[in-house]
């Protein structure tokens, strides 16, 4: 590698099949594909089709052991794992890419290990940093950057090895839509500046179509190639929802329901801005509200949730939309009764207060479960046990429900779910797709009266995506108060009632 | 909480110019002596010597000196306490058996106020030739600490989503923690594992030797630095001889 640049890769895959251990079916058949030097494909393919496994295979990552491989998969002629010093890799999670304290030193980190002299180290760190539009310096932490910030850096310290193939796995699912933007931004400069060949998989495939030249899709039976000006369909397409229940069919309002104007009467700390807190536009019963609730961690002087009126009500889906930095996670977890507020309130209606208890955070968990079903951004956080089986029993368990109710509830669950067949699987085997409807399933196997979940689309395919809608359009129309915590528009588009924009200037 | 966690780049203080290759051995030769006698004088001069390069690392505020020392402080008069309790060593002794706890600790305080691991990791590598497997590979694993504290903050309010609560109980409390762990390990090691892929895929490990873009050069200083400490444990032991109180460990004496 030092010294000489042999250029841009041609890479060739002719009848590739792969089989994990362990696995009766085939992870991927019959792939065609020649990308020659310079050209830039994205593979794109609903979540679980095999698109992770073609870029481990291309990129010599799968063990020998592990996996079968037949038919041909060539880098320049060579098999992946021998062109390995050819290759640049850019996975999804920064956090598991950067290795050193400062900007530079990363970067230079794959030059120290190709054994190039120090001389030679920093003018190539410098340039890879110009290519992808760092703007720091090299001293920069790498800690307290963004993850776009950390996706780049990362493309850095692979673009200064001078790939010739450039391998990018879902780069920006675990990033914001700014971060996004930023490593495609990143991305695109790359390219232009080296010419070198890329291949980017993605199930989402619209924002990479101005960057690439041609765009395959991974299917069953093999790889399909799209026409020149293919456009993705737009993943909430011919989408039906459930409605959500008119104000007209609601049950006789009973006593317990109290509308927002006598709940502000009978708030703790009612009196003052009485009724001001009040945004829901439609005469639904409220079950859960915030009024001024506020959130700082102690020893800040910036507050992560500046005060806060959220009114979550019956038969709606409420979303929560803001830049970054603005506190929607805190959000979250305040109406989720998993922190206290350190101003003002969150607090449910009447009917869920536990011994004349109204405020979450003072609920004991087993009586939490019960209410308010909480799902969060990371899937595997929330995973208890070893089978989606006892994970979905977990709840109703931990709430009181007997064992013959709680089986059946997970049943009926892994049923209307599609992850039947997955009923003794550990959760931590699951595709992400999968992981995150089982993170929904177990919030929902309690059957609470609010659910509150923080980016339930985040890096979902558009199968997973109309599933998930689906499935909280449902749950609205059975009567549950929804809230989400979003940057998806298309989520707002299609299932938001109201919404809430911590962004904007109050 | 996580600021003494926060194991971004080490803000420039005088020691940093200390190659830490220099800082360790420093740190051996007065442990030695520390290591070799019982009495008080001596740990007495040494922790003295130590205390000057205080704010030469930085550590002149005394929030900040506490908040880096405390584990070390309530470790060496427990010590302390115990051994005027329930030994025969007496007040002095005591007191010594505290001073050699501090005088072993603080050299690596005073090493981790001022070094940055990256340069840590250089010295080791260039001077003592550790395999870079080692030390490269700890300073990779060293940056996924701050993570793992704020995931645990997560990862208990993950349980109570799901009805798992400790409340008052310490044996429910203590499993708890144990159960977050666990959750935590689980999560470490499966990103552990794709950062070995990722360091694999830059050509770390590969076979061929790896030379060091920032490199660690021994200066003048750091013969100096190393000679005083010679100087510091000698005039430690010439101190403690003639006030008479120099109790050698390893003669029958």
């Amino acid at each position: 590698m030092p010294g000489h640049d042999p250029g841009p890769a041609r890479v060739l895959a002719r009848g590739l099949a792969v089989r994990h251990a362990s696995r009766l079916a085939w992870a991927l058949t019959a792939v065609d594909l020649v990308v020659e030097p310079g050209e830039r494909v994205l593979v794109t393919g609903a979540s679980g089709a095999g698109k992770s496994t073609l870029f481990a295979a291309l990129a010599g990552l799968l063990d020998p052991e592990a996996a079968e491989v037949t038919g041909e998969l060539l880098v320049d002629g060579r098999p992946p794992h021998e062109a390995r010093d050819r290759l640049g890799l850019l996975m999804q999670d920064p956090d598991a890419q950067l290795v050193m304290t400062r900007a530079g030193d990363d970067v230079a980190f794959g030059l120290e290990n190709a054994g190039l002299p120090p001389a030679e180290i920093w003018p190539r760190v410098d340039a890879a940093l110009a290519d992808v539009g760092w703007r720091h310096g090299r001293d920069r932490p790498t800690q307290a950057l963004s993850g776009g910030e950390k996706q780049r850096l990362v493309l850095a310290g692979a673009l200064a090895r001078r790939p010739g193939l450039l391998l990018l796995d879902e780069p920006t699912a675990q990033l914001d839509p700014p971060g996004a933007e930023l490593v495609r931004d990143a991305v695109a400069r790359a390219v232009v500046a080296r010419g070198t060949t890329l291949l980017v998989v993605d199930h989402d495939a619209a924002p990479w179509l101005p960057l690439v030249d041609r765009v395959v899709e991974v299917r069953d039976g093999g790889l399909v190639e799209h026409p020149a000006g293919w456009r993705p369909a737009p993943r909430a397409a011919g989408l039906l929802l459930p409605p959500a229940p008119p104000p007209a069919l609601d049950p006789a309002p009973r006593s317990s329901i109290r509308f927002p104007d006598q709940w502000a009467s009978t708030s703790t700390n009612g009196g003052e801005g009485e009724g001001s807190w009040i945004r829901f536009p439609d005469p639904r019963p409220v079950v859960l509200a915030s009024e001024g609730a506020g959130f700082s961690y102690r020893g800040t002087t910036t507050p992560a949730l500046a005060p806060t009126d959220v009114a979550l009500a019956a038969g709606r889906v409420t979303a929560v939309t803001g830049p970054n930095g603005t506190g929607k996670s805190t959000l979250a977890l305040l109406l989720a009764g998993l922190r206290a507020p350190t101003t003002g309130s969150v607090l449910a209606a009447d009917e869920l207060a536990v011994r004349g208890e109204r405020r979450p955070h003072r609920w004991r968990a087993g009586d939490l479960v019960t209410r308010i079903g909480t799902v969060f951004q990371q899937p595997e956080h929330q995973f208890l046990t070893g089978r989606l089986r006892d994970e979905l029993e977990l709840g109703p368990l931990r709430s009181g429900s007997g064992s013959a109710t709680a089986r059946a509830r997970a049943e009926e669950l892994l049923e209307r779910l599609g992850l039947a067949p997955f009923a003794d699987v550990n959760p931590y085997t699951l595709s992400g797709g999968q992981q995150r409807r089982l993170s929904v399933a177990t919030a929902l196997a309690t059957a609470p009266r609010v659910l509150v979940l923080d980016e339930p689309t985040f890096g979902q395919d558009a199968a997973t995506w109309r599933e998930l809608v689906t499935l909280l359009a449902e749950q609205r129309a059975a009567g549950c108060a929804v809230c989400t915590v979003t940057h998806d528009r298309d989520l707002v588009d299609v299932l938001a009632d109201a919404s809430v924009d911590l962004g904007a200037a109050p | 909480m996580t600021a003494s966690l926060a194991l971004g780049p080490t803000p420039d203080v005088p020691l940093s110019r200390i190659n830490p290759c220099a800082q360790i051995l420093a740190a051996v030769v007065v442990s030695l002596v520390l290591l070799a006698t019982l009495d008080v004088v001596t740990p007495a001069v040494v922790v003295a010597a130590e205390l000057c390069l205080l704010p030469a690392a930085g550590l002149t505020h005394p929030r900040t000196l506490l908040l880096r020392t405390w584990p070390l402080l309530l470790g060496a008069g427990t010590l302390a306490v115990v051994n005027l309790v329930l030994g025969d060593a007496g007040v002095l002794g005591a007191l010594g058996i505290a001073l050699r706890v501090v005088g072993l600790a603080l050299p690596g305080v005073l090493l981790v106020a001022s070094t940055d691991p990256v340069r840590l990791a250089d010295a080791l590598t260039v001077h003592w030739r550790f395999p870079p497997r080692v030390a490269v590979g700890s300073l990779a694993a060293l940056r996924l600490v701050p993570l793992l504290v704020t995931e645990f903050e997560t990862v208990r309010l993950a349980r109570r989503t799901r009805g798992v609560e400790a409340g008052r109980n310490p044996v429910a409390r203590a499993r708890l923690v144990a159960g977050v762990a666990f959750t935590l390990l689980v999560g470490a090691v499966r990103r552990a594992g794709r950062l070995a892929t990722a360091m694999d895929a830059r050509g770390f490990d590969s076979g061929i030797r790896r030379t060091n873009a920032r490199g660690s050069v021994l200066h003048a200083r750091d013969h100096v630095f190393v000679a005083a400490a010679v100087v510091v444990a000698a005039a430690a032991v010439t101190t403690s001889v003639l006030a008479g109180t120099w109790a050698p460990l390893f003669v029958g004496g």
